[in-house]
Parts: C-alpha cells; sequence; structure tokens
C-alpha cells in the first residue's frame, strides 16, 4: 500500500511564506491499497488537491474515513470535486454523533446547508453512501481491511487501522494520552488509574506492531501543559506510543497553525536522535510505500 | 397494565433530571475551567441525569466496544467534552418540578434515593469489594425507586391514591401500586433499566429489593438493607415509613438487629452529607 500526506495542519489551514516546505493544508492522508482502492483519511483542506489528482481516475469509486468532525477534518469535503460528478461512487464512514443523536450524514451535510455552502447535499451528482460505524466495526476494501477504536479528543474520535496484504497502518486522528482527573487521595483516583490502564492496554493492542503510526504531535512539552485537555499529543506523547506498541516508523501530523518550517526542521533535527524507530515530521507530498 | 406500562417508559425518554443537578451542569458547563470531578459527581447523585448518560453511551446506535458502567468509566471512554455536552443536552429538557398533584416530596425522594445509593456504598466499602463494582452498588441503591418519580411525574393523581392506601391502610407501597397500576415500582424501574441496557445484576436488583429473599444475591441484601436504614434514620422520604426486615447475609455480618447494623456503618450522615455537598451548592 502507498500512503500519501496531502495536509499535516492542526485547527486552521495556514498558508504563507514560513509553512512553504511543509504544508499549510489541514488533514487529509490518502491510502492507494495494493489493488488500487483508494481510501482517504480525513477530509481538511488537503482533500481538495488530492481531488484534482484524482479527476484522472474517473469514474472514481473511494472511501473516505472521518476521525472526527472538527472543522479542520472535514472543511474541505464541500471542496471534493469527485463529489459533484455524476457516475463517482463515495463511501463516506465515520461515528455517530451521541449528542446530537444524529449519524455521520447527517453532521456532515449540515456544513452544506444554506446558510454555509450554495449547493445542497441533496444536489450532489455523485452516488454518495454515509455509513455509521460502531467502535471496531471492520470495512473491507478489496484487498484492504479498515477498524475503528475510539481515542481522546474532546469530540469522538476514531483512530483508523488499516492491513493490507500483511502490512498495516494506523492513524490516531487527535488524540491526547488520558490523564487521570483525580488527585492521588481522592475517592476515584486508583479506581480512574485502572480504569486508564484497561483503556491503554485495549488501544495498545489494537495498534500492536503497524508498520506505520502516523499520530497527532501537535504541542512540544512546554508548550503542552497550558493546553492540557484540547485534546492533543505532544512529540514524546507520540514517540512513547510508537515504542509502546512497537511500532516499525512513526509520522507526526496535525502541526501547530503557527509553527514555522524552520521550527519544524529543528525539532526533526533533535528526533533524528531516536534510535529506537525512524521518526519523521510529515510534510504535504510526503509518500510511504509499503 | 401492558399499556401503562408501554406508555410509562416511551414518556420517560422525555424526562427531565431534578433542578439541582440540572443548575448545576448548566454552571459548570458554562465555565471553561470547571473541575470535571464536579461534573462526575453531579450527574452521579441525579438517578434520571445517570440513567438518560449511560442510556445514551451504551445506546446500541452508537456501539461501544464495551459497557459503561459508571460516569468515570464513560468519560475514559469517550472523553469529559463529550459527557458533559451529553449532561447538557438532559439538562436542555427543563426541571423535573419540585412538586406535583401526588403530593410526592420530589426533594426528599432524591434524599432518600441518595442515602440509600450512599450506604449501599458503604457497605460495599466494609465488605471490601472493589470501587469498580461498589459503584454498582451505589448505583443500584440511587436508582431503586426510580419508578416512583416516574409515577409521582407522569400519573400523579393515581399515585396521589397510592399514597393515601399505604397511609390509611399501612399497605406496603409496592402493594398499594399493585392495587392502583397493576404494577408497582420495582418492574417499572426494572423494566428501565432494560430499556437503557443496564447490566442485568443491577436490573434484578431494582427488581427484587422488596422481595431480597427470592434469591441469593449480596447486592440486593445490601441495596435492601441500606433502604432501611434511609427510612429508620429518616434522611428523605420515599412513600413510605415501613421498616422491612433486614437480610441476614447482612445481619450474620454486621449485627444482630438494625442499630447494631447501622452502629457498625460509623457516621452515616457525614457520608450523606458529603454526597448532598454536589448538588446543593
Ligand atoms: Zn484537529
Ligand atoms: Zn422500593
Amino acid at each position: 500500500m502507498k500512503i500519501r500526506f496531502w495536509g499535516v495542519r492542526g485547527s486552521i489551514p495556514s498558508p504563507g511564506s514560513k509553512t512553504v516546505r511543509y504544508g499549510g493544508n489541514t488533514t487529509c492522508i490518502e491510502v492507494e491499497t495494493d489493488d488500487g482502492e483508494t481510501i482517504i483519511l480525513d477530509a481538511g483542506t488537503g482533500i481538495h488537491p488530492l481531488s484534482q489528482s484524482l479527476l484522472k481516475k474517473l469514474p472514481l469509486s473511494c472511501s473516505i474515513f472521518i476521525t472526527h468532525t472538527h472543522w479542520d477534518h472535514i472543511q474541505g469535503l464541500p471542496f471534493f470535486v469527485p463529489i459533484f460528478i455524476p457516475g463517482n461512487q463515495i463511501r463516506i464512514y465515520g461515528a455517530f454523533d451521541p449528542v446530537l443523536q444524529k449519524d455521520i450524514g447527517d453532521v456532515l451535510s449540515r456544513q452544506m446547508e444554506y446558510c454555509y455552502f450554495p449547493v445542497r447535499e441533496a444536489e450532489l451528482k455523485a452516488d454518495i453512501k454515509y455509513n455509521s460505524l460502531h467502535e471496531r466495526q471492520p470495512v473491507e476494501i478489496g484487498s484492504a481491511r479498515v477498524t475503528n477504536i475510539f481515542m481522546n479528543h474532546p469530540v469522538l474520535t476514531f483512530g483508523y487501522r488499516i492491513d493490507c496484504n500483511g502490512k498495516s497502518m494506523f492513524f490516531t486522528g487527535d488524540n491526547e494520552k488520558l490523564y487521570n482527573i483525580y488527585q492521588p487521595g481522592d475517592d476515584y483516583y486508583t479506581e480512574y488509574e485502572n480504569q486508564i490502564s484497561r483503556k491503554n492496554a485495549l488501544l495498545d493492542d489494537f495498534i500492536r506492531g503497524v508498520d506505520v503510526l502516523i499520530a497527532d504531535s501537535a504541542y512540544t512539552e512546554q508548550e503542552y501543559p497550558a493546553k492540557k485537555g484540547w485534546g492533543h499529543g505532544t512529540y514524546n506523547s507520540c514517540v512513547d506510543m510508537a515504542k509502546n506498541i512497537g511500532a516499525k516508523a512513526l509520522y507526526l501530523t496535525h502541526h501547530e497553525p503557527l509553527r514555522s518550517d524552520d521550527e519544524l526542521d529543528g525539532i526533526q533535527k533533535q528526533l533524528n536522535a531516536i534510535e529506537a524507530l525512524p521518526v519523521c515530521i510529515a510534510y504535504e507530498g510526503l509518500e510511504i510505500t509499503l | 397494565m401492558d399499556t401503562i406500562r408501554k406508555d410509562l417508559i416511551q414518556s420517560v425518554e422525555k424526562m427531565p433530571a431534578f433542578p439541582q443537578s440540572v443548575h448545576r451542569v448548566i454552571e459548570l458547563t458554562s465555565d471553561i475551567n470547571s473541575d470535571p470531578r464536579d461534573l462526575v459527581k453531579v450527574i452521579e447523585h441525579d438517578p434520571v441525569l445517570i440513567t438518560k448518560i449511560l442510556k445514551m453511551v451504551n445506546s446500541p446506535y452508537f456501539g461501544l466496544a464495551e459497557k459503561i458502567t459508571s460516569v468515570n468509566h464513560a468519560v475514559v471512554y469517550i472523553g469529559i467534552n463529550t459527557v458533559k455536552n451529553l449532561a447538557l443536552s438532559t439538562a436542555t429538557l427543563g426541571v423535573l418540578p419540585r412538586t406535583n398533584n401526588a403530593g410526592f416530596d420530589m426533594d426528599a425522594f432524591l434524599l432518600h434515593s441518595l442515602s440509600t445509593a450512599t450506604i449501599a456504598r458503604l457497605f460495599a466499602r466494609r465488605l471490601k469489594i472493589q470501587e469498580r463494582d461498589a459503584f454498582d452498588f451505589f448505583l443500584s441503591g440511587l436508582l431503586h425507586d426510580f419508578g416512583k418519580v416516574v409515577f409521582a411525574h407522569f400519573l400523579p393523581n393515581d399515585f396521589k391514591q397510592v399514597l393515601q392506601i399505604v397511609k390509611e391502610e399501612g399497605l406496603p407501597l409496592y402493594e398499594a401500586e399493585q392495587r392502583i397500576f397493576m404494577t408497582d415500582h420495582a418492574q417499572i424501574g426494572s423494566l428501565l433499566g432494560e430499556k437503557w441496557n443496564l447490566p442485568t445484576h443491577l436490573i434484578t436488583c431494582i427488581k427484587d429489593h422488596h422481595h431480597h429473599d427470592r434469591k441469593e444475591s449480596l447486592i440486593i441484601d445490601v441495596v435492601s438493607a441500606a433502604d432501611q436504614i434511609s427510612k429508620e434514620l429518616k434522611i428523605g422520604f420515599g412513600g413510605e415509613n415501613r421498616i422491612e426486615t433486614i437480610p441476614d447475609a447482612i445481619m450474620d455480618r454486621f449485627g444482630a438487629n438494625l442499630q447494631a447494623v447501622i452502629d457498625s456503618l460509623g457516621d452515616i450522615n457525614a457520608e450523606t452529607e458529603k454526597a448532598l455537598v454536589f448538588i446543593q451548592k
């Protein structure tokens, strides 16, 4: 399988002279399976340039997996050109929203309502099908299998694992390492600690041994304390996760909008010192072949 | 009878939570710096709110890979912000009126439920039951009489008659309910428990809390005993004062009679006070 990064920014698109090399588009990852099927992870603004490249494959059949419905992961969807072209088959997957009590299709079509977008969802020409996934519900796409697990973010977020012919990858979506909301001495401290261990064990088992781990590394250790609870990882938390689960390689994404190319280069230099596995800060256009 | 049940169970979907906790939820969800621990406590101390949240997270639409059995569990599994917004969506249904035509005092009822829950957890801790399972004891205590709020809120005039019968004839409340409704609060509560996908032992506990002799079950014995202690100490009021017999298993371990059992548990009032702080602030 081939993995291509089309958007590696978090929160908001960040064009400008300081983000030219790593890129300013928000989250979008293309996965091309061995038998040529197209899987897309998230529909941030990176999905727009991706859609241009897919126009040579018409009629297109593809599957889009949404980690969660925050803007930076869905904002490009109305500009995904294939949705306007008849004959294209587009499957969109994501989580049921327990707060709105609505499935992924209802949640996504909201951003195409009159006040936000000129074309209504009902007017799209492609054959679009939405599927709300249960946790761990597998989806077979050609020779690939996509499964999901809940991560830790302020909205429900799926991490997706893709397995294809013995090769595997996992994308965390947006994710913060779990921490105890209680203090030692509180009645619930130990109980909460146990719950965290159980959840971590489930997650580790789910991801264990993947060839490629793609993880949300929004913050530096210095920045993190002020952003605790915002639902994002740090460079260190991602490296720890990769080591824990025995990933063969780690790719870091969801860069802060203000993080300049030079800063990212500096961080990459520090990460090069890690011996356990190759760690790479992802940039737009980066391609991995497995 | 079946139609009464079905209608009631349907209606509970739209039943609002207790005013004290709705207030606190709105307060806590309007403050970006609020302490997540406070939110957990508020949810845990309102029988309506906690069941709505557990129902939503365990709904088959949602499809979590494991059953969520406590608020802390939900927070770890789906995150504090999602739990917060679930609580807020319940808060927007309004508040459960403090008074009703049945003359059933909702504040006193909440107090009875909370004290039963707290005492049940006190038992569980004395029995060295793991904290994770001790919460089941708390939750069973909190929900054991849920059916009564349902009657009082949705069928107040009939429930008034029930309370009248209890007063005049000295009948157990559930027998008076049977006479008027052909069903009782324990049955309605357990049917709701099934609908909400609560764990089976919790549902059985709600169903049999007035019949602890039906089967051997520690959680039923404990909740039944806690219920009697709450009535004996008059912490709140759940519609009747009649004290039932304490299960043998409880007397074997905690003392030969009700008073001895109470004495062995320590300062129950202080524990209950602690529980109330979260909804009275
Ligand atoms: Zn994001
Ligand atoms: Zn009862």
